[in-house]
């Protein structure tokens, strides 16, 4: 500067960022403000979990296959209800959900069948599925989970993913259910185009059984712990949320109390059943039979019934002894 | 620096190139024992098939089995050297030989010391007076020697309080349960804000942070620890006393550079002064690591020494030179210590545990839960040295340093915290990380127990009536009794008809403890959906560790 006196455009430039910066601090603070918190929403809700197969007279509801080979037993039961083809087409993203819920050995019947999942897995792949992954929001450290359940060797063997469930990976859904409504759910169930339910029978204290529809709770995150309180409206929110494509259910080893823990040998019965299905109402009565339970002795498959979800009785059912 | 710019004479040249052999080997053991902390972690584990137990590798634990310190106190306290503690005497021999190697070419801590150690002014005239000035030796550099004497007394007595000073141990508590965790913490951060905008090609960036680093940098589970912040506040402080005093910690705090420093009075290899060829430069001062006096006219203290090899090769003289049997007469060979003040700092050590001792603390029941496999609490202190890898490796997070709750004597040590973690069934990783046994190595049978034996019992849970859904408001739950891994559940059930606010009768399930079976798992605790404080909770009442601390009363076999 020359002089003390500013000059004229020195002035013009300071007054000029000086107004910009008011107009930045004070219309941002404007455009911001509100009367009340409302946290922006990080993720769009998603808001379907339809993956139901469309009915098929031709084939029965339930189909039960009795063999000591399990693979063969997972095939010919899908084989009964129409074949994988019916299900899968090519290029299909396909999510399987078996339960991989503790940490516990496959001998111990708390998680289902790896040989279940691997051959599933496999007919998927056959069928021309583009991608299969297998996942669960397990209970128990998700690192023994998986491996101690053998799951991921399965998935190693047949060279699937395997997800193991991390923070990142959940996004809100709207259940829409009478005590569920926005949730945390792993996103592989609902960005897929097939969703496969894979359950094993076991017993539980409070709902009598862990079949099919009670598996649904290995999709979500959050305070799931709560759920208890009213379990079977939760299960039954879930399970008119979520449709799968087919259902296969391990009856190869039932644990038949401690569940659904268990941990001994000796909670398990040896039952070498697999059972196919497109209604999880109906696969779920049917495997009930498994822990002799009455299927509207269970809260939630009633619930079911009543909400059109499937058939509790009168289903149509073939079942088959493999050898 | 100035040495570097210094003229090279005569064989100068070729310690240079020593230097840089120093300064590499220091570089691969910093960044060797950084990969160890940071790998253990139960995702780097070998487990394989359902029905493997899960191994870590033994080499996690190399820095903390070399550890002398640690050898010798939990040696002296428990008249047992565990597992690979005697690998330590690979260090102790050599520094018999060739004293003081370890803090001026492996030590972690020292490293990091020597990365911190800066000083700076705003002339380089007076940086360098104040430089020379405090590489002098000085008297403070005889209290590690004390601390050295206190925390051995201390172990004769039955307490290894070593691990609070220990190099090894500060470094690998500060390393794996503040410095990893919180790297992993911003990392995790930044991609999740990244892959969270809206902005296509910002977000893609963040999903590729993920897709590289989750597994390997980013930890499958983010690993929070309690009282972080006074972890934190020793490793900072030590990094930055070293902006006032260059290896501050190293020169005047450290125990096992003290150790080595009594051990290298018989060293036959060392710094040799020229005293005719010096001109009293001080060249040599102003790269000494270890205060120990290497310019002209005075003796060298090789105790003091930590091989740097700085001062020969700032030397433009040729005056210095290291050597096998320099003259004896030209060193001192003992640290600089006084018989009284020794006499003194052990009868403090011996003195500070009764006081310990006598504190309310042991007079008083504690609910804390030790990690499966702890020794009784008497030995278990014996043991302790803090190193943090049981908790590091903990695959739930559940065990975490202790503050105040385990008494003065146990700071640091691990307690399992149920509503972080629970311990997992079939899990005995803690036992088989922990290098001085106070945790002991645990089989599965021994563990979970089967029809004859037992199982290891950590605590007994309890029920808290007036918080349980079940009992204070007749709500359904019985979380817990789903989660209970024993078999048969430690959690049984009573079909109850319980009275509701409006007067009408509910059936319902009340969960009860059975004390036989209950393992003290803490699971319960964990999932039990009660916020703030559980419904359920697990104590160390009963535990297997302690015969005095079993809840009932059963005739041994």
């Amino acid at each position: 500067m020359s002089n003390e006196k500013i000059q004229r455009r020195e002035f013009i430039s300071l007054t000029g960022k000086a107004a910009l910066m008011a107009v930045a601090f004070g219309g941002g603070g404007y455009l911001l403000s509100r009367n009340e918190y409302a946290p922006p929403r990080l993720h769009s809700l998603i808001h379907d979990g339809d993956r139901s197969s469309p009915a098929d007279s031709a084939y029965p509801d339930v189909a039960a296959v009795r063999s000591v080979d399990h693979a063969k037993a997972t095939a010919v039961a899908i084989g009964l209800i129409g074949g994988i083809g019916r299900f899968i087409s090519k290029g299909d993203i396909v999510t399987i959900k078996p339960n991989i819920g503790w940490d516990r050995t496959p001998a111990q019947g708390a998680n289902t069948n790896p040989e279940l999942v691997k051959s599933v897995a496999r007919q998927c792949l056959e069928a021309g599925a583009r991608r299969v992954t297998i996942t669960d929001v397990p209970c128990n450290e998700a690192r023994f989970t998986f491996v101690r359940s053998g799951i991921s060797g399965a998935a190693k063997e047949i060279g699937i993913d395997l997800i193991m469930p991390e923070q990142r990976h959940f996004v809100r859904a709207d259940l829409g259910g009478e005590i569920l409504g926005e949730w945390p759910v792993l996103r592989h169930f609902l960005e897929t185009d097939k969703l496969i339910n894979m359950p094993v029978v076991k017993h539980h204290n409070l709902t009598q059984a862990t079949i099919g529809m009670k598996n649904w709770y290995g999709v979500l995150g959050g305070p799931r712990n709560r759920l208890h309180q009213k379990i079977d409206i939760s299960i039954a929110d879930l399970s008119s949320y979520f449709r799968p494509t087919l259902i296969i259910i391990d009856a190869t080893r039932v644990m038949v109390r401690n569940g659904p823990v268990g941990g001994s040998l000796s909670d398990v019965e040896i039952r070498d059943t697999v059972i196919a299905s497109t209604d999880q109402v109906a696969a779920d009565s049917y495997a009930c039979g498994f822990l002799n339970l009455a299927p509207d002795s269970l809260g939630y498959i009633a619930d079911g019934a009543k909400r059109g979800l499937g058939k509790i009785s009168g289903y149509s059912l073939v079942e088959r002894d493999a050898g | 620096m100035p040495a570097d710019r210094a003229p090279a004479k005569g064989t100068n040249g070729n310690i240079i190139r020593i230097r840089w052999i120093r300064r590499s080997s220091q570089a691969i053991f910093l960044i060797l024992f950084i990969t160890l902390i940071y790998l253990t972690e139960f995702s780097f584990t070998s487990i394989k098939g359902p029905d493997e137990v899960i191994t870590p590798s033994p080499w996690l634990n190399l820095f903390f089995n070399t550890d002398p310190l640690s050898g010798l106190t939990t040696g002296l306290a428990s008249w047992i050297v565990y597992g690979s503690l005697l690998l330590g005497l690979i260090i102790l021999v050599g520094t018999i030989f060739f004293a003081r190697f370890f803090c001026g070419w492996i030590c972690p801590l020292g490293t990091l010391n020597q990365l911190c150690s800066s000083f700076s002014s705003e002339r380089e005239s007076r940086r360098v007076v104040r430089l020379i000035e405090s590489n002098k030796y000085h008297r403070y550099q005889g209290w590690k020697y004390y601390i050295l004497f206190g925390l051995v007394a201390l172990a004769l007595l039955g307490s290894v309080q070593a691990g609070l000073f220990d190099p090894i141990t500060i470094a690998g508590r500060s390393f794996g349960l503040v410095v990893i965790p919180a790297l992993n913490a911003a990392l995790t951060g930044l991609a999740n804000a990244l892959s969270g905008s809206s902005v296509g090609f910002i977000s893609l960036i963040g999903a590729g942070i993920f897709k590289i680093a989750s597994g390997t940098l980013i930890y499958f589970k983010q690993p929070h620890f309690q009282g972080i912040f006074w972890l934190a506040l020793i490793f900072f402080s030590i990094l930055l006393a070293n902006r006032v005093f260059t290896r501050f910690w190293c020169r005047g705090l450290c125990p096992l550079g003290a150790l080595l420093g009594i051990l290298s009075r018989y060293s036959i290899f060392g710094l040799h002064k020229d005293n005719e060829k010096c001109n009293d430069c001080n060249l040599c001062l102003l790269n000494c690591q270890g205060g120990d006096d290497p310019h002209g006219s005075v003796p060298h203290r090789r105790t003091e020494c930590h091989l740097c090899l700085n001062c020969k090769a700032a030397c433009p003289e040729n005056a210095l030179s290291f050597r096998f049997q320099a003259n004896m007469k030209l060193y001192k060979a003992k640290p600089d210590l006084t018989t009284r003040r020794t006499v003194i700092a052990s009868i403090a050590g011996l003195a500070a545990l009764p006081i310990i001792r006598s504190g309310e603390s042991f007079a008083r029941e504690h609910p804390f839960v030790r990690p499966p496999g702890s020794l009784i609490e008497e030995d278990f202190l014996k043991r302790c040295i803090r190193c943090g890898q049981c908790m590091k490796i903990c695959p739930t997070n559940a065990l975490q340093p202790a503050l105040l709750e385990t008494g003065w004597e146990g700071i640091f040590t691990p307690v399992l915290t149920a509503q972080i973690g629970y311990c997992e069934h079939y899990c005995t990783l803690c036992g088989q990380i922990c290098p001085t046994g106070a945790i002991s190595k645990l089989d599965t049978k021994t563990k979970i127990g089967d029809a004859e034996t037992p199982p290891t019992k950590i605590g007994t849970a309890f029920f808290d009536r007036g918080r349980c859904l079940p009992w204070a408001f007749g709500i359904t739950c019985i979380v817990c009794e789903e989660w209970c891994p024993t078999s048969p559940k430690a959690i049984w059930l009573e079909e109850a008809e319980v009275v509701d606010q409006n007067g009408e009768i509910r059936n319902i399930k009340l969960p009860h403890i059975d004390p036989e079976k209950c393992t003290g798992c803490g699971a319960c605790e964990y999932v039990c959906p009660v916020t703030g404080k559980p419904g359920v909770y697990i104590t160390s009442a009963g535990e297997t560790r302690d015969p005095n601390r079993s809840l009932l009363l059963r005739k041994k076999k």
